[in-house]
């Protein structure tokens, strides 16, 4: 029975195992092995072992494109968690039916193509746009500042872009968080902000790590946003990987920028299991040490 | 003890930060003049225009057919996957797990990058196809999670029981498992189809000469020109996904 069971499982897992191992496990594979690939003159991939394409990425514009890839990340995971916590909060306490309500105001709009909402703030950060021209007539700008193609709209946009991915499980953290314990916080005397840090935001904490994981790492892996409203000094990872690939055709080298942003999101799980593991050796020993 | 109107504030401004937006585009396709900023008075000219590009038809040509066909190969693949998930508690399932959940994770220009090296690798030309393999690829994630959680959340019990009165093989899975989790496969394969319409990224590395998806086309107009037309094609596309979602929500809900 327990065999025949065994081969049932196989038979019905093989499809989206052997599909996944060849188009998802395998190219990802492939794109660690061919970063360290020789290039011929042309950008394509030869036989042979260099790490010629890392060290051209380390003597180049990298470190600064890294650093302002990482800095816009964390810039839009924090804003995003700023905006989102006290939205998340509001929502929460709320009717349920007005709950729900809320919650499909907030989706609808991201229910339109990404290009698309892009194209929108392109259209409203325009030099030639209402905003400018407002900003402008009531000179909180000056005539040539331009609010397009530049750190600040990649920002912007980014936000725009993952706010509501943030929302959502800081949301579901927040509904299903006891509004009574910051009754009993006040009670026993904090203030309202004391309990709202104190109470709610350790209360939520599952919805917050969520969010940073859905903020975070797309955020990393931003191509698109500072492609379209982003200018060259606003660059990121994505945009030089796809530089690599289409402008400037050099394989190995995109390879290798790709294997760092693979390192960037792997690198964190695997320090957290290390920590869990390192944690529970220490631990263990201890009661012994008292025992005695 | 007054309760602070920060967040409702705050609740209020980030909605309409969401929504101007979306609000301008919709405007701005009705608007004559070529100019987001001038008023040029009502037009659909627009939308005659953008109906009378054959790049656009065609390309929403090859969107249909892509995201026909990775939605029913998706959902197949990805139910079995939802299912031997919740099904087997083996060490095979956890690698199996970690291989479903991985593509949720990690971002599109990886794997876009990664399908890419892949078919130049194994000199397989871009086209059609190889976009049609890639939007599989991140479908069958999505489909496998959603049928896992409608699974974990039903009374397997009812399989027992339809056991003990003798059901096996195809009866149980056409009479038990297909009505049971015909909620599960419509959102599956709703939010497959939805994210096969809306992909951009892996499109783009995957695409060959010929094979462009209205997202990819979108792209070249913004690039290139022709703005006014992307706002009539915009407020379609809002209304079209509009459409689908609404019909999503509708049904999931009265099934819950």
């Amino acid at each position: 029975m327990i065999k025949v069971r065994n081969s049932e499982e196989k038979i019905l897992t093989l499809p989206s195992f052997l599909w996944l191992l060849v188009l998802f496990l395998l190219p990802t594979l492939l794109v660690v092995y061919i970063s360290f690939c020789p290039a011929d003159t042309y950008g394509n991939i030869q036989k042979g072992f260099t790490f010629a394409a890392y060290s051209e990425i380390i003597n180049t514009s990298f470190p600064g494109i890294l650093a302002r890839t990482l800095k816009l990340s964390l810039y839009t995971t924090a804003i995003c968690l700023a905006l989102g916590i006290p939205v998340a909060y509001e929502i929460a306490k709320m009717e349920k039916k007005w709950q729900q309500n809320m919650m499909i105001l907030i989706i609808i709009p991201f229910w339109t193509n990404f290009l698309i909402r892009i194209y929108a703030w392109k259209i409203i950060l325009h030099p030639e746009g209402f905003l400018k021209q407002f900003l402008t007539s009531i000179s909180l700008i000056p005539e040539s500042a331009s609010l397009l193609y530049n750190e600040g709209a990649v920002l912007l946009v980014l936000v725009y872009t993952y706010l509501p991915f943030a929302i959502l499980p800081l949301y579901s953290a927040a509904e299903k968080f006891d509004f009574h314990l910051l009754e009993a916080a006040r009670d026993v005397g904090s203030s309202p902000m004391r309990a709202f840090f104190r109470v709610f935001i350790p209360g939520i904490s599952q919805g917050i790590i969520s969010a940073v994981m859905v903020v975070f790492i797309p955020a990393l892996g931003s191509y698109v946003i500072p492609d379209m409203v982003g200018g060259p000094h606003s660059e990121m990872l994505g945009n030089k990987i796809a530089q690599r690939v289409f402008i400037d055709r050099n394989l190995p080298r995109g390879s290798a920028l790709s294997t760092l942003l693979i390192l960037a999101f792997i690198i964190p799980p695997i320090v957290q299991i290390i920590i869990r593991k390192t944690r529970k050796s220490f631990r263990f020993p201890l009661p012994g040490v008292f025992h005695k | 003890m007054k309760r602070s109107r920060f967040p409702l504030y705050l609740t209020v401004a980030v909605l309409l930060f969401f929504w101007i937006p979306i609000a301008v585009l919709i405007i701005n396709s009705f608007n004559a003049s070529r100019f987001g900023s001038v008023w040029g008075g009502f037009s659909l000219k627009w939308y005659v225009k953008l109906f009378e590009d054959r790049n656009v038809w065609r390309s929403l040509e090859n969107t249909a057919i892509v995201a026909a066909v990775s939605t029913s190969v998706s959902l197949v693949i990805g139910s079995l996957a939802g299912f031997t998930l919740y099904r087997y508690k083996s060490g095979l399932q956890k690698i199996h797990m970690g291989m479903v959940t991985l593509p949720l994770v990690i971002p599109d220009i990886l794997m876009g990058m990664s399908l890419l090296l892949f078919f130049i690798s194994f000199n397989i030309k871009l086209s059609l196809f190889t976009v049609i393999l890639g939007h599989i690829t991140f479908c069958i994630s999505y489909v496998a999670v959603t049928i896992l959680a409608r699974l974990q959340d039903f009374d397997y019990h009812i399989v027992e029981a339809a056991r003990d009165l003798g059901a096996r093989g195809w009866t149980l899975f056409r009479r038990i498992y297909i009505p049971l989790l015909f909620p599960g496969l419509i959102a599956g394969a709703m939010l497959s189809l939805t994210l096969s319409l809306d992909d951009f990224i892996i499109t783009f590395f995957t695409a060959g000469p010929g094979s462009s998806t209205l997202p990819l086309q979108i792209y070249s107009m913004i690039k290139f020109g022709s703005p006014p037309m992307i706002n009539a094609l915009s407020t379609l596309f809002f209304m079209i996904t509009f459409l689908i979602a609404f019909a999503y929500q509708r049904f999931t809900r009265r099934n819950t």
